[in-house]
């Protein structure tokens, strides 16, 4: 069917007005936030509702149509990069907030719904929703689920999974599929909600999510710990750990990432410290104050030049308003940022930033390091410009390197920003040609035509 | 022009400001169109990669990226609130000037622009003749903001109500002035803009009246133009320095310590864009536009900051609640925010409220207005929505542009609200 009859059959489904064709709309959607080649689109489709997802599922799979979902497009390992001459269908507008349950302590809301939105409208209801990804004031909830998305309080909290109580959502065909309840337990049949996070849009079509919510800690505090040491620095994050403290956030920014962050943010960083802990404890407010002191002793211990606490509220924001900002404000120092999160367990902290430093060194190049260090996410940001062929060449090169290191410690390629089309090359060697096999044999039997988001996570 | 390949050629020269857009998207989370559309070619990195694509032949209908480019009110939203810190206005009045060296400009832009506003004493004669004419025609539609409507253009301008012309145009009681420093030991140069001319005379009055009482000498010379920012926004550079060539003309045999204007939109283009648009082989007029560009300065910030003025305190308490909006070029642009919170604040027979979103465009953005008003209208109305909850009777504002705006929108929306200049409510407060 000609792409002209196609659009006509999808304004059947979508109306009109729900179908973008023209050669603008379809590049504005052929990049997300990671560094890959843009892929165009045949069709942009915009629903309105959610019951017109699976007439719209089912008419890509009846026509061979490779279908890509996308919220905000924020992603950074092209998961929303369409396959090119496919659908892209955008969920942005399905952004309602279906029930907010106080008294059993969850919501039901549509993909499109933002993040930051969500958690501050449960949190004007006394509740509490932790995921905090760095894109939660555009990101959505749908993609954050697609992605596994984490964030800052990853360390004590978890990430987006450890939210996900179940969902409905559209199969290729069209069928509405539900999985999990609205209840703490439930364990009937095979955990369907715990195999579409992280599927990154080749499974299903989320149709709504039931995301769990928690009472929000009585009582935080959040410090800075300074250092003129990047080593000192990361056995300071593994000493909190093994001395059994768990932060609910604990972040590790060193000197380069400082600089640009303290350039955007005017949040009063010390620019002259090789690097800083950005650490919060919470809970009770005597488990806070006693935590804070242990902090505090340990990081003294092992070396920080200084220790200060945020004593206000506004403090405390902009601290972690620099945080968020970091990867953005990395950007201003080279046109290009390719950022990565290869994770490694905590204790391997010092050894994965010894080990970058020898790459940035062998290959010449800028790498700014920020991250989630009490959970071991560390995101090196390699600092260039992808129109230099040369200097590009040596990014990739050292890009492979840092996951070969993570992976020599037991650490994994993604620790929150997906797979996507950006790291399914190395799914075999992180885990094994027959988990690689097994994982296509599910994708196979659930998706025959290979339509949902083909060319992700698992590649094809 | 007409070679898309040399188009591709000039959008090159923005490349390197291009590429630092590294599509985080952050821009989604403040741009009000987007807001209201939710489509990635409304926001600014949308924009960016299209522009980019146009730049690289990789798309090839510039129409389009037009289109595209010209749904965006320059708000500077969006350039605020970039952590990567892309020069985003300077990207888009760029590409506006290139796209539009390519595609020529309307005739009718070509009339209004060259033909008029090049011409002040032709526009001032043109715009007195009309409102003169108009009384027959227009019809108040809200006592309060002071809007109308006009059934006969009804099919053309839909519901939307305006601001009429001033009977008596603020140049007209001051052609010209040039008096001493008074008692503050300062004088300024006064740039009323077009729209305080032509339709808020009373802000003019308001300035002068301020500005005498707190001893600043005033040079109004007689010979002004537009500020030009209309037909940079249209992608018309040789009309917008054209335009400043005449200003900086009339200024420049003057002395005055700052160039003030009520006017947010005129502040931060002669302040911040002017600059931008010349020439750098003539250095001589660089200089010029450089020197009046660092003296321009928002009345309200010269007030406070530099006059430190502080008004009479017998006036009785309490009274109309007066709330502020905050323009864009105030604000995001200028970063001038508290100064007129505190004129409005020195009145005490007002009662100031904050609004929520009080920072958030209108949804004016010159002719943006004119070519989207659904969009227009869908971002003022939230505007007038947030006036309203802060139970205000007056919406304060430094922006002539947004008071038209806002005037409409309050109309529209059951009136009774007064909008105001925040120098007309500081000038009530003083004898």
């Amino acid at each position: 069917m000609s792409n002209a009859k196609l659009a006509k059959e999808f304004e059947k489904i979508v109306g009109a007005g729900g179908v973008m064709h023209e050669e603008a709309d379809l590049h504005a959607y052929s990049y997300d936030s990671a560094v890959l080649d843009p892929q165009v689109p045949a069709l942009v489709i915009k629903p309105s509702n959610t019951e017109q997802l699976g007439p719209i599922t089912k008419l890509c799979n009846d026509n061979g149509l490779p279908l890509t979902v996308r919220g905000a497009g924020t992603n950074l390992s092209g998961g929303t990069i369409p396959h090119p001459g496919g659908v892209v269908l955008l969920t942005n507008g399905l952004n309602k907030i279906l029930e907010i349950n106080e008294e059993d302590l969850y919501a039901v809301v549509e993909p499109g719904v933002v993040t930051a939105q969500f958690a501050a409208k449960v949190a004007q209801r006394g509740l509490f929703y932790p995921p905090d990804p760095g894109s939660q004031a555009v990101s959505t909830l749908g993609g954050n689920v697609a992605e596994n998305a984490g964030g800052l309080r990853g360390l004590k909290y978890g990430v987006t999974k450890d939210y996900v109580m179940g969902m409905d959502f559209y199969d290729v065909n069209g069928d509405l599929i539900k999985s999990g309840s609205r209840t703490v337990k439930c364990v009937t049949g095979y955990n369907l909600s715990g195999l579409m996070v992280a599927s990154e849009g080749t499974l299903g079509v989320f149709s709504n999510i039931i995301l769990k919510l928690v009472p929000p800690p009585k009582a935080s505090k959040a410090m800075m710990a300074v250092f003129d040491d990047v080593q000192k620095a990361s056995e300071t994050v593994a000493a909190i750990i093994a001395n059994h403290i768990v932060p609910c956030t604990l972040e590790f920014l060193d000197n380069a990432t400082i600089r640009y962050v303290e350039d955007y943010t005017k949040a009063g960083l010390p620019t002259d410290a090789e690097a800083i802990l950005l650490i919060e404890v919470d809970g009770h407010p005597a488990e806070v104050i006693d935590d804070a002191e242990k902090v505090v002793n340990i990081c003294n211990k092992i070396g920080a030049i200084a220790v200060q606490a945020a004593e206000t509220a506004e403090e405390r924001e902009a601290l972690w308003t620099a945080r968020r900002n970091a990867l953005p404000a990395l950007a201003r120092a080279k046109p290009t940022t390719v950022l990565e999160d290869a994770t490694v367990p905590r204790s391997q902290i010092p050894a994965m930033m010894a080990g970058l430093k020898k790459i940035a060194e062998k290959y010449k190049l800028d790498i700014g390091t920020f991250g989630h260090a009490g959970d071991g996410n560390l995101h090196p940001t390699i600092l260039c410009d992808n129109r230099n062929k040369e200097e590009f060449h040596r990014v990739e090169e050292a890009v492979n390197e840092i996951f070969d290191v993570a992976l020599s410690l037991k650490g994994t390629l993604s620790g929150e920003h997906g797979i996507g089309m950006a790291k399914s090359k190395w799914m075999e060697k992180e885990t094994s040609r027959a988990t690689l096999d097994y994982s296509l044999r599910m994708k196979k039997a659930i998706d025959p035509k290979g339509i949902l988001n083909p060319g992700k996570i698992i590649g094809g | 022009m007409n070679d898309l390949k040399q188009l591709a050629q000039n959008l090159m020269e923005l490349d390197d400001q291009m590429v630092a857009c590294m599509k985080c998207g952050m821009c989604q989370a403040v741009c009000p169109v987007f807001a209201e559309t939710m489509q990635e070619a409304d926001v600014t990195r949308g924009k960016i990669a299209l522009l980019e694509k146009l730049a690289h032949e990789m798309v090839r209908d510039a129409d389009q990226v037009n289109e595209k480019l010209n749904r965006c009110l320059l708000c500077g939203s969006c350039a605020a609130n970039c952590p990567s810190g892309v020069k985003i206005m300077d990207i888009f009045m760029k590409a506006r000037v290139i796209v539009t060296t390519y595609k020529g400009l309307s005739q009718t832009k070509k009339m209004i622009f060259k033909g008029l506003l090049t011409r002040p004493k032709l526009f001032n004669f043109l715009t007195e003749m009309s409102a003169k004419f108009q009384g027959p025609f227009t019809k108040v539609a809200d006592q309060a903001s002071g809007a109308s409507s006009c059934a006969m253009l009804n099919p053309l301008i839909g519901e939307r109500t305006f601001m009429p012309l001033a009977k008596r145009p603020f140049r007209k009681d001051y052609p010209q002035l040039d008096t001493p420093r008074g008692t503050s030991g300062l004088k300024v140069a006064f740039y009323p803009g077009c729209v305080v001319d032509k339709m808020f005379p009373q802000v003019g009055h308001a300035a002068i009246k301020i500005l005498e009482y707190h001893g600043v000498g005033i040079f109004l010379p007689k010979a002004q133009a537009c500020c030009g920012i209309p037909t940079l926004a249209s992608g018309d550079s040789d009309t917008f320095v054209d335009l400043m060539k005449q200003n900086v003309k009339a200024f420049e045999n003057g002395t005055f310590d700052y160039l003030v204007t009520p006017c947010a939109t005129c502040t931060a283009t002669i302040h911040e864009t002017w600059i931008k648009m010349i020439d750098t082989e003539d250095a001589v007029f660089k200089d010029k536009v450089q020197a009046i560009a660092d003296k321009t300065m928002d009345i309200n910030a010269f007030l406070v900051d530099v006059v430190g003025v502080k008004a009479p305190s017998e006036l009785s308490k309490g009274g109309k609640v007066v709330t502020y909006h905050d323009p864009c070029h105030l604000s995001k642009s200028l970063g001038v925010t508290a100064q007129p919170r505190a004129l409005l604040k020195s009145n005490q027979s007002y009662e100031f409220k904050e609004m929520n979103e009080a920072n958030r465009c209108c949804g004016c953005g010159g002719s943006f207005n004119l070519y989207h008003y659904d969009l227009s209208k869908k971002i003022g109305e939230r505007k007038a929505e947030n006036v309203r909850d802060a139970g205000a009777d007056v919406a304060a504002t430094g922006c002539p542009a947004c008071m038209m705006q806002l005037s409409d929108m309050l109309a529209q929306s059951g009136g009774g609200v007064e909008v105001k200049h925040v120098l007309e409510i500081y000038a009530d407060s003083i004898k």
